[in-house]
Order: C-alpha cells, then sequence, then structure tokens
C-alpha cells in the first residue's frame, strides 16, 4: 500500500462534506478492497474516528475488507431465481470453484456471491460475471461460464462488432501522426507512442479501433501498472489535468483527425476512456 | 410553555422537551433501557413507547426522542401500550436472557413466560455504550459495525483500539452486562421473583429477625387484630 496514493485520494475530496464514501469507493477501485493500513490512513488524514470509518466500511456490501479476485461471480438466490433452482447453480458454482460463497479462490481469481436479487427476474436463474448477465443458467453451464470468464469476457471479435470503427490520431502537441502502417494491430494501422515506467523504457501499439482494447508492448507492461506515454516525434509526454473516472489515474489525451479529442487512462488493464468530438 | 395532556391530566410544560423529559417530571413512571441523561436520546430500546392522539389516528412513539407539541394527547400506561412493553421485553430477554436489568424489568412489568429462543447476544444494542465513548468519554473508541443481523459493537478490526483509554464507561451503562442471580433455577427464562417481594414484617421490633417474605404474612395480620 502507498501512503502517497492515499493521501491523494483523500486530498481530492478533503473540502466536500460528506465524502468518506467516494474517498472509500475510489481507494477500492485502486486496490480492489480496502486494506486495514489505508483505513488507518484515511483516519489520521480527515480526521475522522477509525471507528466510523469502519462502521461505513462494513455497514455496506460494496466494500469489501478482504482482498477480492480478479473476477466478480454474483449468483442470485432471489425469489424469483430460487424457484427455479438458484440454490443449485449457486451451489454447482461453490462446488466448481471450491470455495463457499463471499470467499476468494486462493489462486485469486475469482471471487463468489450470493446476491438477493439482479433485477432481471425474468431471466433466471441468474448469474453475473463480471458484470456480464448469464440468463436461464443450467447446472451444466458452470464451467463453461468460468471458462469463458478465465479468458476474458471482455474480449470482442474485431471482424463482426458493428460497434467496432477505426481512429486516426496525432501528438496533441507536434500534430504529429502517431499512426504506423508498418505494424497492424487488428488488422488495422497500430497507434504506436513511447512509454516509461519504473524506470524502464519502452513502445506501445494500441489498436486503432474504438472498443477495441488489444495492446502491444515492449516490454511488457505488469497489469496495474501506471505508464507515461511520450510522442515519439517531439518526445513531449502526453498528459492531462483530468483522471480516470474508474480508477483515478492521469489521462493520456491524442488528436482525433476526424475531430476531436480522444482521453484514454494510463494504467495498465483500465478501460477507461473519454472521446470529446468536435 | 407548551400546553399537552399527558393520561388525562392538563400539564403545561418547557418546550422543546421530550415526553420521557415531561412524564417523569410530573411523576408517571417510564421505564427505559437506552436513556440516559447527558446522552443524546436514541430510540433504540423502544421501551418508552407511548400512546398520542385519539382513537384510530392513535400510535405508539418513543417518548424519549418525541418532543412535546401543543395540544398533544399522551397516555403512558393504556392497555396498548403496557401490552407492546410486554412483548418488547419478552423479545429483549430473549435477546440477552441473563441480563439483570432487563430481567428485573421483565418481572416488574408481569412478563411471566419466554416464548422465544434464547439468543444469548449478550447485547441489545441500544447504543449506550456508543453514546457514553463519543459524547462522554471523547474518545469515539467503539461503535456499531456491520448490518441487520451481523450487526454488533466493538472497536474496529476487533482490535485493542489505540483511542481507547479503558476508562469503563461502557460498561458503567451496559444494561445487558450486569448478569442477573440465578439463586437456585439456573436455566428458568424469567427469574426476577425477589423484585416483587418485601419483607413486610422488618418495620415492626417482634419480629425483627425473622424476615418471613411472606406477603400477606398470617403473623403479622394476627398481631394487627390482636392491637
Amino acid at each position: 500500500m502507498n501512503i502517497q496514493t492515499i493521501e491523494n485520494i483523500v486530498n481530492k475530496h478533503q473540502q466536500q462534506q460528506g465524502s468518506l464514501i467516494a474517498i472509500l469507493s475510489e481507494i477500492q477501485a485502486t486496490y480492489s478492497y480496502l486494506p486495514t493500513d489505508a483505513l488507518q490512513a484515511v483516519s489520521k488524514m480527515t480526521g475522522k474516528s477509525l471507528i466510523d470509518i469502519y462502521g461505513v466500511a462494513t455497514f455496506y456490501k460494496y466494500f469489501s475488507l478482504q482482498p477480492r479476485g480478479k473476477h466478480l461471480c454474483s449468483v442470485c438466490v432471489g425469489t424469483a431465481c430460487h424457484v427455479r433452482g438458484g440454490e443449485v447453480i449457486a451451489e454447482e458454482f461453490e462446488g466448481q470453484l471450491g470455495v463457499a460463497a463471499g470467499q476468494t479462490t486462493p489462486d485469486r481469481e475469482f471471487t463468489l456471491g450470493k446476491v438477493a436479487c439482479l433485477g432481471a427476474c425474468a431471466l433466471g436463474p441468474v448469474a453475473v460475471v463480471d458484470g456480464h448477465y448469464f440468463s436461464s443458467v443450467k447446472k451444466t453451464d458452470v464451467k463453461k461460464i468460468l471458462e469463458r470468464a478465465r479468458d476474458g469476457l471482455d474480449k470482442v471479435e474485431v471482424k463482426t462488432d458493428q460497434r467496432i470503427f477505426p481512429i486516426d490520431v496525432s501528438c496533441p502537441r507536434c500534430n504529429h501522426s502517431l499512426m504506423d502502417a508498418s505494424h497492424l494491430v487488428d488488422g488495422h494501422p497500430s497507434i504506436k507512442v513511447t512509454t516509461s515506467f519504473e524506470r524502464t523504457h519502452g513502445w506501445v501499439r494500441l489498436s486503432c479501433l474504438w472498443g477495441s482494447y488489444t495492446v502491444e508492448s515492449q516490454p511488457e507492461i505488469p497489469l496495474d501498472t501506471v505508464v507515461h506515454f511520450f510522442c515519439p516525434h517531439c518526445h513531449a509526454e502526453l498528459v492531462t489535468a483530468t483522471s480516470c473516472a474508474d480508477c483515478g489515474a492521469g489521462m493520456v489525451p491524442m488528436i482525433v483527425r476526424q475531430g476531436g479529442v480522444i482521453q484514454i487512462c494510463s494504467r495498465r488493464g483500465c478501460k477507461g476512456h473519454m472521446l470529446d468530438l468536435v | 410553555m407548551t400546553n399537552l395532556t399527558i393520561n388525562g391530566l392538563r400539564v403545561s410544560v418547557e418546550t422543546g422537551s421530550t415526553v420521557l423529559e415531561a412524564a417523569r417530571f410530573l411523576g408517571f413512571p417510564i421505564p427505559t433501557l437506552c436513556h440516559l441523561e447527558g446522552l443524546s436520546p436514541y430510540g433504540a430500546c423502544r421501551l418508552c413507547v407511548v400512546e398520542i392522539g385519539e382513537g384510530p389516528r392513535a400510535k405508539l412513539v418513543t417518548s424519549c426522542t418525541y418532543r412535546v407539541e401543543e395540544g398533544l394527547k399522551v397516555r403512558t400506561a393504556s392497555t396498548r401500550v403496557v401490552r407492546a412493553r410486554r412483548m418488547i421485553l419478552e423479545l429483549l430477554l430473549g435477546t440477552c436472557p441473563q441480563a439483570k436489568k432487563i430481567q428485573d424489568l421483565a418481572s416488574a412489568h408481569g412478563v411471566r413466560q419466554q416464548r422465544f429462543r434464547q439468543e444469548h447476544d449478550d447485547c441489545i444494542l441500544c447504543g449506550l455504550c456508543v453514546r457514553m465513548c463519543e459524547e462522554q468519554m471523547m474518545a469515539r473508541a467503539i461503535g456499531f459495525r456491520g448490518r441487520g443481523e451481523s450487526r454488533s459493537i466493538g472497536t474496529p478490526f476487533d482490535m485493542k483500539s489505540e483511542v481507547c483509554r479503558t476508562c469503563g464507561g461502557c460498561q458503567l451503562v451496559c444494561p445487558a452486562c450486569q448478569l442477573r442471580c440465578t439463586f437456585v433455577e439456573k436455566d428458568a427464562a424469567v427469574c426476577g421473583g425477589c423484585v416483587n417481594l418485601q419483607p413486610p414484617c422488618l418495620d415492626r421490633p417482634k419480629f425483627d429477625n425473622m424476615m418471613c417474605y411472606m406477603k400477606p404474612c398470617v403473623a403479622c395480620e394476627i398481631e394487627q387484630d390482636g392491637r
């Protein structure tokens, strides 16, 4: 845990009244749970008593005091799902993962949760994995769902998905194009930028397809690392004052030739992005 | 001053005081567990319920949190109130069967049976200790944790708190952690027989050493008749 990170988060919300939930929420977005030291640090920085913070953290089910897995599975055992065998599905999930509801697998891959309703009663029994809804789940489906989650549910089929279109970007400082036609990613020219993190320098090639998150990099950037992006032509750092709405890391701006600015999150693995069209 | 009616008696009390304060000032007894002078009212134990209003619009409110209003009609011991109190006490007894204060109150209010499963939680979540710690001891070492069924009182992470001075204020005010005297019947659900008994012969010189606890006492009656 980094005390500086906590301090930045607290300072950002210091002026507002009743900002405790926002602070805790942002800490959880950073660490995926609320570490004990972080709560103690927040207590010291805000002047609120530790028990008040702990009370809020234990009151809301949204907050977790234990580290959670990469993938979140919620199985509905509410009334409508229960009568259609939600409990059996939940038991199957428990059996497949080898943990009880509310626990995380030892390899930190899955966190299993039983929930009372997911608001999709007509589709019961329902399970939600990483924000993806699975309807009318059968006992035999569970294994498939978990396998797909391991592969990554957010993978998109570039060729068939209508939402995906190529964009053409340039450096916001020197206006030099960042496109690299000599290296294709997803079958289109890639966006090439230089990067640095923890004294390591390299390059990143991003897919120019809007909606695709395919990234190639040299060297490999570990997940959750915040990376500094540079223009390969003028060597200026691509940086803005805005921070990612999902994880709080800095945003990287690029000019879109079609008109507008795209900002992507500088954290590896985070999919936060903003597109301002002009 | 605010004019109101308590048990049919027209009174005027200081504006802004609570119904509980007004009733106690006038001498109407209202039992409480989570109320303590000097701590903010909380309305957790519900024992101080009184009936306000009339006819079909009458309702039960906690008198410790309800402020007096002009023309308010309060009944502190109507049938509905007494029955509600008995039920609350029976439920509290189910949570903490061993607590002396609750046992005594139950006995004094005529609770003669225990229909609920005994939980032995040793805490009724009245929040007295939390308010004591926060408002009088200025420590904020303990508080409520969790929600619903898993709600509990304690220190963060169940570790010894850095801000706790072990003043003991929380134990002093706790209505649940003083154990009752179990006498011979250890597992009886409702005990408290002793609260209702007074030795009637104590103040008579002749029976000085014979505290018979019988009421009515035959010996006393005879002596009275013979006089």
